[in-house]
């Protein structure tokens, strides 16, 4: 059934994509209706399979002869990220109600091109042969370019093709990998697990490994490869920012997770020499995924552009997220998937207050603009929606973001203290730079003043729409339910964790 | 060549080469309808007649393979039909039947009758091509069909550009041509024979170093028609200056049935002795690989700074013919067949590229990327069906290009004999079509994002229309069900 959530998609976008440009407000109706009804589905899947382990969806023969099949299961890990898809795809076009209004909108296709991004996304996350899930992987990669070209705003066509660039060298380097595993493994199979199961000599996992790590990571916004992630989420307009932070930066860390980790886990073993204490690949990452979240906390602490702070807020969480999945222990790597859909959620609510709630009516989100407009005040609205996203995000108990970061911590306790320590003071870092945005947009003190210094009057904004008021209720409503009752995900999550290869929970010990 | 002249078999000739047969026919009925019926019709009347004939010589000789797809050979192997050579032959009539119904409102020639008759004939030698296992057969079909491309290059008698592309394509292929007949008399002075199976047994274990230079010699002439680095430099100009269809021709039928022609010499010689490790293997590969890499890396740098699409696609051609020369590299009948199913679905994407160019051009007057801006705003179907073929160019799935990669370089890892070159090879030709995607989203920024300075419809005829769409939707297709042709060329 879970199926349905990529077919509705690419119907959607397809329907869009032919439909007559005469009437500019119908394609997002229509589009409002695709992601619900796909969210719909994900939803029942999620409901009806709660306690089951992995489910197939589909297994149809695609080209046997290459030992290539059209299979489709979710396990737990699949269905969480499928609904976080779901969700983020029905908040996304809440907050693009506005694409329609003028004319030159084109929004037929940028709908289309939406729904074919997220039919790609639906896709990866269900995908167990490996070929189907490059080829969604793919898809889900020219969409964005003109999502953002098209419709973006600061130096747009430099961050699309940036982005396109960043996100086709790394699926290169993973083709190269699963080309590799593919023909070592003898041409038989592309299958998943099949391959998986394969004993690919220690040699051939030392330097596969690192490529297809690599190669998923750049779009999960590793450091050092994630310099397309602000570019890219500034630029983009205000839906593709909730879609590239809230789902497509999760399909990279999936990636890593499903695809590499899985099939080459010897990839993780020391190399039997130390430099410097860096005695493996999964230290070497680990290393990475460290600097990235004291990095991107830093650097959004003495950001000027709003957009900015949470672009390398981003950088910082997905740090999180990589780290707790090469903790190798349960724990680690639940609060890891947990933090994939915390942050997804968590994201789209920030990009959503800065870029559509706040921009869209002062048309400006540089800080120091924004702190002598008084929106305390003059937007009291956005505000309240910040503090909350802003709260969640630095990881305040009651919200998603704090079950997932505690879980991670206590994971990368065991395996790396160190880092374990330095993490922690990164999301200490995103309390400041939380704080200090937040300050600075909505309660700063000093009021505007003209030339005769005059205090400027409060600005009257236009009202919150009822579209952005439903996708805030979606998205900060979801973060606050499972913030309280985190088992609705973890008793999901948890027994597919378990059943990964047993190599991945060993906490690094073989 | 006394062996053919005696042992011909009739009969045989005529089923094997009765496509041929037929096509030679049509071209001859398309000169005498053009010149003896039409002389007092309009040009545009004149031109579809010719090319709707030139169109059904090509169902009539495919409608004919697909009856008779029975393996056979005439003339001691001379010409040899299999199931792989007659979908080959399928794909190039296919081909240019597209590029004719592409052609039907073009306007650069006031000949139609003999523009028609010059295409089938050119189409007739690339199926000999395709199907000769004989030097001097192969030599004579790949004269008919270079000549033809020529002619076709300069039909254009109004335009200098296509007057110097002709030139320089003459010049370069002229030379070529002669490098590639004195590397086979060298291998006929070598083996005593000039067909390729009876070659393969008597260079088998011997490794003369006058081998060498006659290999080094056909690869030059070889080389030159794929447009491979270093015997490109034609590639540019004449893509460039040649009326739009014949740049389809030069860029579809001929390349398939050059690669066609490689991939059975390279089968007949690089086989001969136990491939891997004789002499003439060896030699054979390396110099394959190096112009490989060439043309992979200098293709796709080249395309990075083009600003005419035409020039930018011709060396995206080089780029791509690189790729299947690894294929070629790679030598096992597995590669074999993925180079032919390269090679027939680049070249159908391509045809359908410059169709899109073409009516561009007619309606802007220009190929340069600016040409294209706001083409999603002038004409929405056709900046769509670009789209499709420039991304399935850059292999992005689940288009058709990218199917025909994978299977490509996954046929390159699997050969027995790449373990030396295949990773690192696949590996350079895969980070240079992450490289390559930069100069097809060039076209594609200005066919969706660049606001344009006209926003009045791009005006294209319903033939086209439907032509360009059945082009892209095969493409789709074809990526989508890639098993579709596994009964033609056989896939894994």
């Amino acid at each position: 059934m879970l199926a349905l959530t990529i077919y509705l998609s690419f119907a959607g976008a397809f329907v869009l994509a032919l439909m007559p440009k005469a009437w500019p407000r119908t394609p997002r109706i229509l589009a409002l209706l695709f992601a619900l009804s796909g969210l719909a589905v994900a939803l029942s899947g999620y409901v009806a399979d709660y306690a089951t382990g992995s489910v197939s969806v589909a297994n149809l023969d695609w080209v046997p002869a290459m030992g290539i099949h059209y299979t489709l299961a979710a396990d737990g890990i699949s269905r969480v990220l499928v609904l976080l898809t779901g969700i983020a795809a029905v908040a996304g076009i809440l907050f693009s109600w506005n694409i329609g209004d003028d004319e030159g909108d084109r929004p037929n296709e940028f709908f289309a091109f939406f729904l074919a991004l997220i039919g790609g996304v639906y896709g990866v996350f269900l995908s167990v042969d490996l070929f189907l899930l490059f080829v969604f992987y793919e898809i889900a990669i020219v969409p964005k370019y003109f999502l953002i070209a098209i419709w973006g705003s600061t130096r747009r066509e430099y961050a699309a093709m940036k982005l396109a660039l960043y996100s086709f060298a790394g699926s290169a380097m993973v083709l190269i990998g699963l080309l590799a595993a593919y023909t070592t493994a003898g041409s038989h199979t592309m299958n998943l697990q099949e391959l998986a199961r394969y004993p690919f000599p220690i040699g051939f996992q030392m330097w596969a490994f690192p490529l297809v790590f690599v190669g998923f990571a750049i779009l999960a916004g590793m450091w050092p490869f994630h310099t397309w992630a602000p570019t890219g989420h500034v630029a983009a307009p205000t839906a593709a920012s909730m879609l590239l932070a809230g789902v497509v930066m999760k399909l990279g860390a999936y990636g890593c997770l499903r695809v590499a980790m899985t099939l080459f886990p010897h990839g993780l073993d020391p190399w039997g020499f130390s430099l410097f204490g860096i005695d493996s690949w999964r230290t070497v990452f680990a290393l990475f995924a460290v600097i990235g979240i004291v990095y991107g906390a830093a650097v959004a602490l003495v950001q000027n552009d709003f957009k900015f702070v949470i672009g390398y807020s981003s950088v910082s969480h997905m740090g999180l997220v990589l780290l707790g999945l090469l903790t190798l222990t349960q724990i680690g790597i639940d609060g890891a998937v947990l933090q994939m859909f915390s942050h997804g959620i968590l994201a789209g609510l920030l990009f959503a207050a800065v870029g559509r709630i706040v921009y869209g009516r002062t048309h400006t989100r540089d800080l120091g603009l924004l702190s002598k407009l008084q929106l305390g005040k003059a937007m009291p609205f956005a505000a309240v929606i910040f503090v909350i996203a802003g709260m969640a995000s630095m990881g305040l108990p009651g919200f998603s973001g704090f079950v997932a970061e505690v879980q991670v911590l206590i994971g990368a306790w065991k395996a790396f203290p160190w880092f374990a320590i330095v993490a922690g003071v990164g999301i200490v870092v995103g309390v400041a730079y939380t704080w200090r945005a937040m300050q600075r947009a909505f309660f700063s003190d000093a009021p505007a003043v003209d030339a005769n210094g005059a205090i400027v009057p409060v600005p009257a904004y236009e009202p919150v729409t009822w579209s952005e008021m439903a996708g805030v209720l979606l998205l900060a409503g979801t973060s606050l339910v499972i913030g309280i009752y985190p088992r609705l995900l973890l008793d999901v999550i948890a027994p597919a964790v378990q059943s990964l290869p047993h190599a991945l929970l060993t906490g690094g010990r073989p | 060549m006394n062996a053919v002249m005696n042992s011909i078999n009739y009969g045989d000739l005529f089923r094997i080469t009765l496509p041929e047969t037929i096509l030679e026919i049509v071209s001859l009925l398309a000169l005498i309808v053009d010149l003896g019926w039409m002389r007092k019709s309009s040009r545009d009347t004149r031109m579809s007649t010719a090319c709707w004939l030139g169109v059904l010589g090509c169902v009539a000789a495919i409608g004919w393979l697909i009856q008779h797809p029975d393996a056979g050979s005439i003339a001691a192997g001379s010409l040899v039909a299999t199931p792989l050579v007659a979908a080959v032959k399928i794909g190039i009539l296919t081909l240019t039947a597209l590029v004719l119904l592409l052609s039907v409102t073009t306007e650069f020639s006031r000949n139609p009758g003999e523009f028609v008759a010059i295409v089938l004939l050119g189409t007739t030698g690339m199926l000999l091509v395709t199907a000769a296992r004989d030097l001097l057969l192969i030599f004579v079909a790949l004269e008919l069909l270079s000549l033809s491309l020529y002619v076709l290059t300069a039909f254009a008698k109004s335009s200098a550009q296509s007057s110097e592309a002709a030139l320089k394509y003459y010049l370069f292929g002229g030379m070529s041509a002669a490098f590639m007949l004195f590397g086979f008399s060298y291998l006929y002075g070598l083996t005593g024979t000039t067909n390729l199976s009876q070659m393969t047994s008597a260079l088998s274990g011997s490794s003369v170093p006058l081998a060498i230079v006659a290999l080094v010699l056909v690869v030059a002439g070889l080389g030159f028609k794929v447009a491979a680095v270093p015997f490109h430099l034609w590639a540019p100009d004449t893509y460039q200056g040649a009326p739009a269809p014949v740049t389809s021709l030069i860029a579809s039928g001929s390349k398939v049935a050059s690669f066609a022609l490689l991939v059975a010499v390279t089968d007949g010689i690089m086989a001969s002795g136990n491939s891997t490790y004789s002499a003439n293997g060896n030699s054979w590969i390396v110099l394959l690989i190096t112009m490989a890499a060439g043309s992979i890396v200098l293709g796709n740098l080249a395309a990075l700074v083009q600003t005419s699409v035409r020039r930018l696609l011709a060396y995206s051609a080089i780029a791509h013919a690189g790729y299947m020369l690894l294929g070629i590299a790679a030598h096992t009948s597995q590669s074999g067949a993925a180079v032919l199913y390269y090679a027939l679905t680049y070249a159908l994407t391509t045809v359908g590229a410059f169709g899109v160019i073409g009516v561009v051009e007619r309606s802007t007057g220009s190929d340069r990327l600016d040409a294209f801006a706001g083409l999603s705003r002038r004409n929405p179907l056709l900046a769509g069906t670009m789209l499709i073929f420039l991304l399935s160019l850059a292999g992005i799935p689940p288009l058709v290009g990218f199917w025909a990669k994978f299977n490509l370089f996954a046929s390159v890892l699997r050969a027995p004999g790449s373990g030396h070159w295949g990773l690192v090879l696949v590996i350079m030709a895969l980070a240079a079509s992450a490289v390559s995607l930069y100069y097809y989203l060039q076209v594609l920024k200005r066919v969706y994002v660049v606001k344009p300075q006209r926003v009045d419809p791009m005006r294209i005829t319903l033939l086209e229309l439907t032509t360009l769409v059945a082009i892209a939707f095969a493409v789709v297709l074809l990526g989508i069900l890639p098993g579709l042709l596994s009964g033609w060329i056989p896939l894994g």
